[in-house]
């Protein structure tokens, strides 16, 4: 177990402990869903981090005339919970992080997909969303078990690194950075633990002659 | 055992590596704009903390602006609010900006590089995925989130894993017609929109290694759309001849030091990637776009897949973008009406991009029904086309020379493509609702964006060169 420093300097924002959660899941089989539709950029002017949740998919949510699309997930009170279950290649594109914070505003804590990009995910886990990456096979395994049931309940385990579908049992390990499992257990930042590093940050800059 | 180039930079930049922890990476430039900063520095405040190193930070007004009347209020409140906080926070906390008026002012990926700003050997980030751009001067450069922007204003370090790495070579020569946007559409369509995720990418080859550099950033700043972490290009005499002499570049006895040290800026000859792709130049031909992704690409004479073509657990993402783009499975483009063109983005608005595409049109007028925007990427590269006359060719072919921004890439000012709308496009992304909502996109060269501008249609430039 990796711990970052003893004490966190302070703790802001969305930060909040993350062990255990079982939910019903939102399905969006779609693969390559970029961070344009996850929060397309006309909503990126805020200039805070709160209320990105109403603007959540805003264009599959909504047509031109602001009326909720009936034929998207989101719309469908059928389905709903604390997990999104996506295609492969989710969170592509921009490095918005408001896409981060649309989805936890929304009510997300983690997105299951067989593969996630790469700033989507350092966005994602800097506000305690945990990407919980499977194999292409339990994706749909997933997949099959909320068509079956909307109500299908996931139990995700971030301690064990598991996450099972309860009503069939199937379980599978997924891999976290033990660094980043323990910020979110903790509820520590990155930063917390930079500025810790502040003397040694000092020494390396005096040791370099140029800004290169 | 010799080192990638992107290990020699990366190690020289480690501030602490810990096992089991993310390495600590010291920052030499950070670049902020306007749409992903203020939350930043909301966080700074809220610690009580300062900008730790105020002069390795720059920031320009991008994403937001208008490209008309530059010199008047902005007229849509959120995006004039959102350019007042970056004036606001950047005074409150001490960091230098060029914002609309200043004679710097342009899209933070074109600004960087033409102030000298961008060296190689750096390590270069930004609140903007395309930042890969910047690794054309052989710099360790990428897109970070607002909280990682918040990390390296707080401490100039980032917490980063080192990426696996790849190797792409172009050999061979590109033929006519044919420009450093078509080769990295064509990587890209050949390996996917994920195909390069967690990896840095470098680019190497003789057909790399003949672009100018202001074609070396256009390959570079595309990494991101085939998910890698970064492009990169070793320097040489053409980097260098690049740089010499620019704003703030190293000058006298610290530029001979400087262009020592670069030399050693190259992978090893027995350095080992994860990865390594090969291509030849003579393949590549010019490319379009016809899905909702970059990896959905062709040469501009193909036909789209049909749906036989494509995967079983594809086809109902592959039929979504189809739709979207009202376009059929099978189908060609070539001859396909478009609406507007446009040419500008930190891929394509530098000089030699307006230059490329004044050549081509020199005497000819556009289509009819098109509308052409043009959108320079920084106020030296409007003022150059000026001084070079571009922008008289540009008005007497019924081109609109705008102010420089990111525009029509995204939307996120008033430069939006009509819903409906087919727009050739000279940006990075045709996602759904890139350019506008329910806008529909084709990414291309400026070249192919010019012969489209000028015919009204998607054509095959090389029947016009």
């Amino acid at each position: 177990m990796i711990h970052p420093p003893a004490a966190p300097l302070r703790i802001y924002f969305m930060k909040k402990n993350f062990q255990h959660l079982v939910s019903s899941a939102v399905p969006l089989p779609i693969e390559n869903i970029d961070t344009d539709q996850i929060i397309p950029a006309r909503f990126l002017k805020a200039t805070t981090r709160e209320g990105f949740g109403e603007n959540l998919f805003r264009d599959w949510r909504f047509d031109a005339n602001n009326q909720p699309r009936p034929d998207f997930v989101l719309n469908n009170p059928t389905y709903k919970g604390e997990i999104l279950v996506a295609g492969k290649n989710f969170g592509c594109g921009s490095s918005r992080e408001h896409a981060a914070w649309s989805l936890g505003d929304y009510g997300f804590k983690v997105v299951v997909s067989s593969f996630f990009a790469d700033i989507f995910k350092n966005n994602a886990l800097n506000n305690f969303i945990l990407p919980i990456q499977v194999s292409e096979a339990f994706l749909q395994q997933i997949f099959t078990a909320i068509e079956g049931d909307a109500n299908a309940q996931l139990e995700i385990d971030l301690e064990a690194q598991t996450i099972r579908i309860a009503a069939t049992g199937q379980q599978v390990t997924f891999d976290i950075n033990p660094y980043k499992k323990a910020c979110l257990i903790n509820g520590y930042d990155d930063i917390d633990y930079l500025i810790s590093l502040r003397s040694d940050i000092e020494k390396y800059e005096a040791s370099r002659e140029f800004n290169f | 055992m010799g080192k990638t180039l992107v290990d020699k930079i990366w190690d020289n930049h480690v501030v602490v590596s810990k096992a089991g922890f993310p390495d600590a990476v010291y920052i030499n430039t950070h670049f902020i704009h306007e749409v992903t900063s203020p939350q930043a520095f909301d966080g700074l405040r809220k610690r009580g903390i300062p900008v730790f190193r105020t002069e390795k930070t720059r920031a320009t007004a991008d994403h937001n602006v208008p490209t008309i009347d530059q010199h008047l209020p902005i007229k849509e409140a959120l995006s004039r609010h959102q350019v007042e906080m970056l004036t606001k926070n950047t005074a409150e906390f001490g960091v230098e900006l060029y914002g609309l008026g200043h004679p710097f002012q342009g899209i933070v990926h074109v600004i960087g590089p033409e102030l000298g700003i961008t060296l190689p050997g750096m390590t270069i980030v930004c609140g903007d995925s395309h930042t890969s751009t910047h690794g054309a001067f052989g710099a360790i450069a990428f897109g970070i989130g607002t909280s990682e922007v918040e990390q390296v204003l707080a401490t100039q370090c980032i917490l980063q894993y080192r990426p696996k790495r790849m190797k792409i070579e172009i050999n061979g020569q590109l033929k006519k017609g044919v420009v450093s946007k078509d080769i990295i559409l064509y990587i890209i369509s050949r390996i996917s929109a994920s195909g390069a995720t967690g990896y840095f990418v470098e680019f190497a080859g003789e057909a790399i290694r003949s672009l100018s550099m202001e074609a070396r950033m256009t390959v570079c700043n595309m990494s991101i759309e085939m998910g890698a972490r970064g492009g990169i290009i070793a320097p040489d005499e053409t980097t260098f001849a690049y740089i010499k002499g620019r704003q703030f570049a190293p000058k006298g006895a610290d530029w001979d030091k400087a262009v020592a040290y670069w030399k050693t800026l190259h992978s090893d000859a027995d350095a080992t990637f994860d990865k390594v792709l090969s291509f030849d130049a003579a393949d590549i031909e010019p490319m379009i776009t016809y899905g909702t992704n970059p990896g959905m690409g062709m040469g501009v004479t193909q036909h789209i897949p049909s749906l036989e073509q494509v995967e079983d657990k594809e086809r109902p993402s592959f039929k979504k973008s189809l739709d979207y783009m009202a376009l059929e499975p099978g189908s060609a483009l070539l001859g396909k009406k478009v609406d507007y063109v446009f040419i500008g983005s930190c891929t394509n608005s530098r000089i030699e991009d307006l230059r490329m595409v004044a050549d081509f049109v020199k005497g000819k007028h556009k289509a009819d029904d098109v509308v052409v925007w043009i959108v320079p990427g920084s106020k030296q590269v409007e003022a150059q086309a000026k001084q070079e006359g571009i922008d008289k060719i540009f008005e007497a072919a019924g081109f609109q020379l705008r102010e420089p921004g990111c525009s029509a890439c995204l939307g996120m000012n008033e430069d939006k493509v009509p819903a409906g709308m087919y727009c050739i496009s000279t940006s990075n992304r045709n996602f759904e609702g890139r350019q506008g909502p329910n806008a529909r996109t084709f990414l291309a060269s400026p070249l192919t964006a010019a012969a489209a501008a000028i015919s009204g249609k998607v054509m095959d430039v090389r029947e016009l060169v």
